[in-house]
């Protein structure tokens, strides 16, 4: 009885992330193409419901209806395969982020966190090392150039940022001492020196960690692997209707899955004043939600601030960038970080 | 039962992904061949409790080595279907003849080694604490010699790439 009880839960909160994950991707659309709009002195949608909300739920009805072209020199298993192969890695990450606090109903602990992993950081790693195959193949099923040369481009940048990401997290493994992503949000309740005892304070594994992010979910000025003014559309030039509409899902997942990941590894996720003794229960439990959205908000924000800002970079640019400055730098933070922590449990080698 | 269930299937993906791997013309096709059977040892390491080893095997394996493997196939001919015309007379019997014995062998090892009492039940959420100290005091030697050899190779191919058979002038 308890066994099915707790499959349920497991079920719901499956249910309930892929829910999150659909209509974060509405309103990501629809806020990246407002805050372009207001960067670039436009207006931006405005005609579909208030505010232009339901403009990308008007796309994604016209994606739905439009005709699935599939090219005659296309590889046929491979081109259908790839967009599903895009979703499921952007699908799965999102299940490891706590959305906010655990509570009760009777004597059953219920997370808000669909699986907490031991390796939930490895994990994470994991599944985002997948997610290059999805643009890879459909690059190369495509049978024309320009996806070719976008899937090519896709291998070597996912290898080189792969490395920093998982890098970058290294020294906030050291400093919280742990892998599990549901205890380093518990590691960062609480206050330091009067602030808030976020993981900010390694500051440069953040600022490695959003680079490599960003570079990892393709999004300018690392896009290069969809480039339209070189590669026309990159690796979804050849797709068309519903198997597009799953690419740039998968894509705006990835932004929200990251930019969660982000606020939970580096702004302390769900911490922050709930008023636990003032107000009721009934109220407080939502606070946790609201500062854990207001945070992966916030660095999603930063992802379209970037986008408007920089320029895309040149392939060579975006090569030596990751080999020459990010890797060697996230190495070097990696060892300070290190010795730090053994000074810190061992004391100095003289003393 | 659930573990049973698991293996047969993923036993299955990964014995089709290791043959389509050899036999497929064409060399993307093997390598997704080959991800599917690294995906599947993950998945057999989870079903034995090695969570760590299985998101070790996955980044390692299907995330970098494999993306690198296309990387390569990508950029020298991807068209190109391979000549699976026999050119080598007796190397095909040869490996045949070495697989069977190589079978034989694992029968024979393992009829003794399987039939063994179940080990203890290991930690419910997973292992990175145990394989950390095993690492790190008692195998700490071994580990420090594999991390010497993938120095050296590196070392290696950033020597074979620097150098140059031109003499100078």
């Amino acid at each position: 009885m308890n066994d099915w009880i707790d499959v349920l839960i497991v079920v719901i909160k499956v249910l309930v992330a892929f829910g999150i994950m659909m209509v974060a991707t509405l309103l990501l659309i629809w806020a990246e193409r407002k805050v372009l709009a207001d960067m670039q002195n436009r207006i931006g949608p405005q005609r579909a419901g208030p505010f232009g909300l339901l403009q990308s739920l008007a796309d994604g009805i016209k994606l739905f209806f439009k005709e699935p072209i599939l090219p005659t020199r296309a590889e046929k298993t491979v081109f259908l395969l790839a967009p599903i192969l895009a979703l499921i890695p952007a699908l799965l990450m999102f299940l490891v982020v706590p959305i906010g606090r655990p509570f009760f109903i009777g004597d059953r602990e219920i997370t808000l966190q669909a699986m907490d992993l031991n390796v939930g950081l490895l994990f994470v790693l994991a599944v985002s090392s997948m997610a290059v195959y999805a643009v890879v193949l459909a690059g190369w099923s495509s049978g024309s150039k320009y996806p070719l040369l976008g899937g090519v481009r896709a291998t070597a940048q996912a290898i080189s940022y792969e490395a920093a990401l998982g890098l970058a997290l290294v020294p906030v493994v050291i400093y919280e001492g742990t892998l599990s992503i549901s205890e380093l949000v518990e590691g960062q309740a609480g206050k330091a020196f009067g602030f808030p005892a976020w993981n900010i304070i390694l500051l440069p594994s953040f600022v490695f960690f959003l680079v490599a992010a960003i570079a990892e979910t393709n999004r300018a000025p690392f896009d290069l692997v969809e480039a339209e003014n070189e590669l026309v559309g990159g690796f979804h030039t050849e797709y068309s209707g519903l198997r597009f509409a799953l690419f740039f899902l998968a894509e705006y997942i990835n932004i929200f899955t990251m930019s969660a990941l982000t606020a939970t590894i580096f702004l302390g996720g769900w911490n922050g004043p709930t008023w636990d003794g003032s107000l009721p229960a009934s109220i407080t439990w939502i606070f946790p939600i609201v500062w854990f959205l207001l945070k992966t908000s916030a660095i999603v924000f930063v992802f379209f601030w970037v986008r408007a800002t920089l320029p895309r970079l040149r392939y060579d640019q975006l090569m030596e960038l990751g080999w020459k400055r990010l890797i060697p730098a996230t190495l070097i933070w990696m060892i300070l970080m290190a010795v730090a922590q053994a000074v810190d449990e061992f004391g100095l080698p003289w003393a | 039962m659930v573990e049973l269930v698991l293996f047969i299937v993923f036993g299955a993906i990964a014995l089709a992904g290791a043959l389509s791997m050899v036999l497929h013309p064409n060399p993307v096709h093997g390598a997704l061949g080959l991800m599917a059977t690294m995906l599947s040892i993950a998945v057999f390491y989870v079903v034995n409790s090695g969570h760590f080893i299985a998101a070790v095997q996955v980044v390692v394996y299907a995330g970098a080595v494999m993306t690198l493997f296309l990387f390569v196939i990508m950029l020298i001919g991807v068209d190109r279907h391979e000549n699976l015309e026999e050119s080598l007379p007796i190397q095909r019997p040869l490996a045949i003849a070495v697989g069977i014995a190589f079978l034989v062998l694992l029968g024979l090892i393992g009829g003794n080694a399987w039939i063994t009492a179940p080990e203890a039940a290991s930690p419910p959420n997973g292992t990175v604490e145990n394989i950390a100290d095993l690492l790190f005091t008692d195998w700490l030697l071994p580990f420090e010699v594999t991390t010497l050899l993938l120095i050296i190779a590196s070392v290696g191919a950033v020597a074979l790439a620097q150098y140059d058979p031109r003499p100078k002038e």
